[in-house]
């Protein structure tokens, strides 16, 4: 692996996504077995540092973690470095005091696990920062669609929902980019950010035409609260226009998969039967999701520090 | 009777469009002859081979935080600071703790300044008490006591009924109001320009018409009023349009640019250091080469700071709950020289924008080398490269983006009032 953190998909090279790709395939079989545990990071010391509330994401760390013998250790706070008068590199800096062999890091603005990473010599994977990116929830989505698919090259994936204020929606694009998909966003304009089509995308206010011929379809979890921001008029406006059902799911090709990072607003962006049925693959998603973060921790906190103990002290 | 002879520097005065090779003579702290040859005896000589010889630069956008905010900076640091950077003379802003929207506490500042800093203080009083944006300060008052203009600075007045009022009372003293132009609800929690840039980071973007729609309103607020608006900070092509335009059809506007805004754009934020969150932000390519456009005709008649101290602690934070903001003094004219050295700004025009314009924009007796003005001289050397640290700077602050960067031209000596405070070899000698 070239890279020391994972910190964004925009910072990985094809050959990093796939070789993490290829390691999770192999990860995945060890879901299947009655004792799921591995040796291989035995004595290794993982921290969970969110400073967002997560059950999801958490969970799937810790149980990547302790199926790879790791000690896993939850580091939940909530508010920001203002509220608990402590800046954010001083909670980094203690941390390291403690020597973990791993950061995986949660926060509600971007940029702050990149500053923690900085800091710190372990390595430190992002588990969703504010607006940025949130790298993992990618490459399950990626390893999710190659596994439907049997690739990723040349198809076209339409990406659905709240592009503004989405990492989910970034790192897929990087992801799908990178691996040689078409990418399109589709959303209110007030939604869709500025610039936008300079990370290469092609940007649409019609759902038919963002569907029109995609293979892959992501719908994207509105947050009810942007009501308030006024950036739509109301959920029964959005789901008409921009919800995804049996029929508007016709716009795309018949072998269409659906997929959404969860949790889904049912009946919002999601119709209920989508949401259940096939063929959306949210659940496959999900069970991926584990054996996703154990290829990355693996990867990242499995080798050799770089830095000689004896140097360190 | 003390003397000092400058001697065979490149005299740069922008007020009476002298660049020559010259000497410089100071006599009880105010200049009595410059010309080619000064043929003097007992006076103390500085060579200013290979040298600028420049009237004080002059900073009319400056936080010395005093009273307040101690831990960021004080009159004393701040006044340190400005010598090293070759300013004799800082407007500073109103918003300290408690604000300047009183004659006695413009009084409290003068008479720190009088007894801790090297270099001239003039402050600038609050437009509004309290810089709520609702009640006008006691002006009258105000400009007795030392105020040299109004400014509610980063609390901007969105108020236009009270912007129109505190304009049109402006008249009453004569003094600039300075504005923050940036339309809060178009702001909204922009801390980045809105652009790819802060699409790619996943920041909250500041559209750079939420600077342009209320630089408009406040020259409209002007126009009617008569009265003289100072545009604080420029930093969009949209602005530097609408100010052109306004001083055309004959709007006593003026507006000055940062060094930030003329060198760095919103690609420096790229890796979320809070030393590059600025308010406004640091903004486009395209912006940028429009404030030098600016800058070069005349439209963008000073460059200010914004020095604007915080602590380490303060900037080691989410890049939203950083406050904005940058120490400027050390920095500024190492920097602003890549203008001149990149765009061809004549020298001479780059110290009319740092000295003479800042000065009669605040209408304070600097910004010249005149026979029988004070002595204030900056003397720089514009080819000069070194390694900017801020931890050996005056400052009590770190905040720089700079910090690290190689810089080319360094301020030598620093004279205010014929006085020595600072010389780069000794660093700061008084007070």
């Amino acid at each position: 692996m070239i890279a020391t953190d994972l910190i964004g998909i925009e910072d990985l090279e094809c050959a990093d996504i796939e070789l993490i790709l290829e390691t999770a395939e192999r990860m995945q079989e060890l879901g299947e077995r009655a004792v799921k545990k591995v040796p291989t990071l035995r004595g290794r010391t993982i921290v969970n540092l969110f400073f967002e509330a997560s059950t999801r994401t958490r969970t799937s760390f810790e149980i990547a973690g302790k199926r790879l013998s790791a000690d896993v250790i939850n580091f939940s706070t909530s508010g920001s470095s203002l509220s608990k008068h402590e800046s954010i590199l001083d909670t980094a800096r203690t941390l390291d005091a403690m020597q973990p062999d791993l950061v995986v890091v949660r926060h509600h603005v971007a940029g702050v696990p990149k500053r923690i990473a900085d800091e710190l010599d372990s390595p430190v994977i992002n588990a969703g920062d504010g607006w940025h990116e949130h790298p993992t929830q990618a490459l399950l989505d990626m390893l999710t669609v190659k596994q439907e698919k049997g690739r990723v090259d040349g198809l076209t994936v339409a990406i659905v929902g709240d592009i503004s204020h989405s990492r989910v929606a970034r790192s897929n694009i990087y992801g799908f980019l990178k691996m040689g998909a078409e990418v399109r966003v589709a959303g209110p304009p007030t939604m869709l950010p500025p610039g936008i089509e300079t990370l290469g995308v092609k940007a649409f206010t019609s759902m038919r035409e963002a569907l029109d011929g995609a293979d892959v379809v992501m719908a994207l979890r509105i947050q009810l609260e942007r009501l308030s921001g006024s950036l739509f008029p109301s959920v029964r406006e959005y789901s008409d226009t921009f919800g995804l059902s049996r029929a508007t799911l016709r716009y795309a090709k018949d072998d269409a998969i659906v997929m959404h990072p969860g949790p889904v607003n049912r009946g919002v962006e999601l119709s209920h039967d989508l949401a259940d049925h096939r063929p959306s693959v949210i659940l496959d998603q999900v069970r991926n999701g584990v054996a996703l973060r154990m290829a990355c921790l693996y990867l990242l906190a499995g080798r050799e520090r770089a830095i000689d103990p004896a140097v360190r002290s | 009777m003390s003397r000092l002879l400058l001697r065979g520097g490149r005299l740069l005065d922008p007020a009476s469009g002298r660049d020559e090779t010259g000497d410089l003579l100071v006599e009880d702290g105010v200049i009595v002859a410059v010309d080619r040859k000064i043929n003097t005896r007992g006076a103390e000589v500085l060579d200013c081979e290979g040298k600028w010889i420049c009237p004080g630069f002059v900073d009319l956008h400056t936080h010395l935080r005093e009273p307040g905010q101690e831990y960021k900076e004080d009159i004393a640091s701040g006044g340190r600071s400005a010598v090293a950077g070759g300013f004799t003379s800082v407007a500073c802003m109103a918003n300290t703790q408690p604000v300047n929207d009183d004659p006695a506490m413009t009084d409290y500042i003068l008479d720190r300044a009088r007894q801790d800093s090297p270099a001239r203080v003039y402050p600038v009083a609050a437009a509004t008490k309290g810089l709520a944006g609702e009640v006008m300060t006691e002006m009258s008052a105000l400009v007795d006591a030392g105020a040299v203009a109004f400014s509610d600075d980063g609390k901007t007045i969105m108020d236009s009924g009270v912007m129109r009022r505190v304009l049109e009372y402006s008249k009453l003293v004569g003094r600039p109001v300075m504005t923050h132009a940036e339309d809060r609800t178009l702001v909204a929690d922009g801390v980045v320009n809105e652009g790819p840039v802060s699409t790619r980071l996943g920041l909250p973007g500041n559209p750079a018409v939420a600077e342009t729609v209320h630089v408009s309103r406040d020259i409209m607020l002007a126009e009617l009023t008569g009265a003289h608006l100072h545009v604080a900070h420029v930093s969009t092509a949209g602005a530097v349009a609408e100010i052109r335009a306004a001083r055309e059809r004959g709007v006593h506007v003026t507006a000055e640019v940062s060094p930030h805004h003329l060198t760095l754009t919103d690609e420096s934020t790229s890796g979320y250091d809070t030393n590059t969150k600025m308010a406004p932000p640091l903004r486009s390519a395209e912006d940028v080469r429009a404030c030098r456009v600016g800058l070069a005709d005349g439209t963008l008649d000073a460059i200010a700071t914004d020095h604007a101290p915080h602590a380490v602690h303060e900037k080691e934070v989410e890049f939203t709950a950083a406050p904005p903001g940058i120490i400027g003094f050390e920095t500024a004219y190492a920097v602003v020289m890549a203008v001149v050295r990149e765009d061809d700004l004549p020298p001479l025009e780059l110290v009319r924008r740092l000295s003479t314009e800042p000065a009669r924009i605040l209408g304070i007796n600097a910004g010249t080398l005149a026979v029988g003005a004070p002595a204030d001289i900056t003397l720089v050397d514009p080819t000069r490269r070194w390694t900017y640290d801020p931890t050996k700077g005056y400052s009590k602050s770190r905040n720089s983006p700079w910090a690290g960067c190689e810089l080319e031209g360094r301020v030598e000596v620093t004279i205010v009032g014929g006085r020595l405070v600072f010389h780069t070899d000794r660093g700061v000698l008084a007070p």
